[in-house]
């Protein structure tokens, strides 16, 4: 199965990229995107075909690797 | 007394603490090669290097109250490790600093800063694009209550500014230590500021410090 894993700085924590990309598109004009937050995406091959497997197995590598709990949290898929 | 400098596969300034100690102290130093593949930067500061085998004993060593210092990388790796509360964020402008700052001593009770006094203003180097230290607040309320943070970034008199904090810190911290207190971490770089001819001697109250801990201990 694959794992999508989504890890983005937690809604306290100040982006400093994502604020710059944000200012960059309103001097382009696009006022209408209100604020940008940047993250990393990762996709995960895994030796599973149960749904419930790769969702553990997923999170335990994002809790220990892929994520730094102390400023970011993150959103598994499964397909 | 003897130096073990840790040295990771793409860490820079292992050579001039190597140099500071062996040769501005005259003291006894060695590298301590990581034994492990290069993935440093991969993902984020100091997340791979964390997995290295040479951690466990870096953690064995500050366990039985070894002293450790993490200055830059070291610092990112520490905190990385877990081996003290935080993290490093991109700096605010999002540009790499690498110029002098001043530092004010917070605290004195850790090997890396007794034999300084408190208020005590240094003049010492950073060169990091991710330095910018955050923690929730609930534990910066700590670290503070617990005396952890040794080092603010501030003007040269000591004042804090946020014009004089280079990369947007939490509470203009630049170092701070473990509740046992012997292990610190750094952005500055004390190595960089040991001899005339770099601009600078006031890195060389930190290896003052821990060479007057381990002569107490």
């Amino acid at each position: 199965m694959r794992a999508r894993v989504f890890v983005t700085l937690k809604p306290s924590v100040f982006d400093p990229q994502g604020r710059t990309i944000a200012d960059a598109l309103h001097s382009l004009g696009y006022g209408a995107v209100e604020d940008v937050r940047q993250g990393k995406y990762f996709e995960l091959d895994l030796a599973t075909s149960e749904a419930g497997q790769a969702r553990a197995l997923a999170a335990e590598v994002a809790d220990k690797v892929l994520a730094n709990p102390v400023i970011e949290s993150y959103r598994i898929e499964i397909d | 007394m003897r130096f073990g400098i840790v040295v990771f596969p793409g860490s820079n300034c292992d050579e001039d603490a190597y140099h500071a100690v062996r040769d501005v102290f005259g003291l006894d130093a060695e590298y301590l090669w990581h034994k492990d593949a290069d993935l440093k930067g991969a993902l984020r500061t100091g997340a791979m290097a964390r997995f290295s085998p040479i951690m466990s004993q870096v953690r064995a060593f500050a366990e039985q109250g070894g002293p450790v210092l993490g200055i830059c990388n070291g610092f990112q790796i520490l905190l990385e490790a877990g081996m003290l509360p935080g993290a490093m964020l991109r700096n605010r402008e999002l540009k790499y600093r690498c110029e002098h700052v001043h530092l004010r001593v917070e605290h004195t009770d850790t090997p890396f800063t007794c034999a300084a006094a408190p208020g005590h203003i240094l003049r010492i180097p950073i060169g990091h694009g991710e330095g910018n230290y955050f923690a929730a607040p609930d534990v910066l309320d700590r670290l503070e209550a617990n005396r952890q943070v040794i080092l603010r970034y501030t003007d040269p008199e000591g004042r804090l500014a946020d014009a004089w904090n280079p990369n947007g810190s939490a509470n203009a911290i630049a170092s701070v230590c473990n509740e046992s207190r012997n292990v610190v971490g750094m952005m500055p770089h004390p190595e960089r500021a040991c001899e005339p001819l770099l601009g600078g001697v006031d890195g060389r109250l930190i290896f003052e410090s821990v060479v007057t801990a381990m002569a107490i201990r």
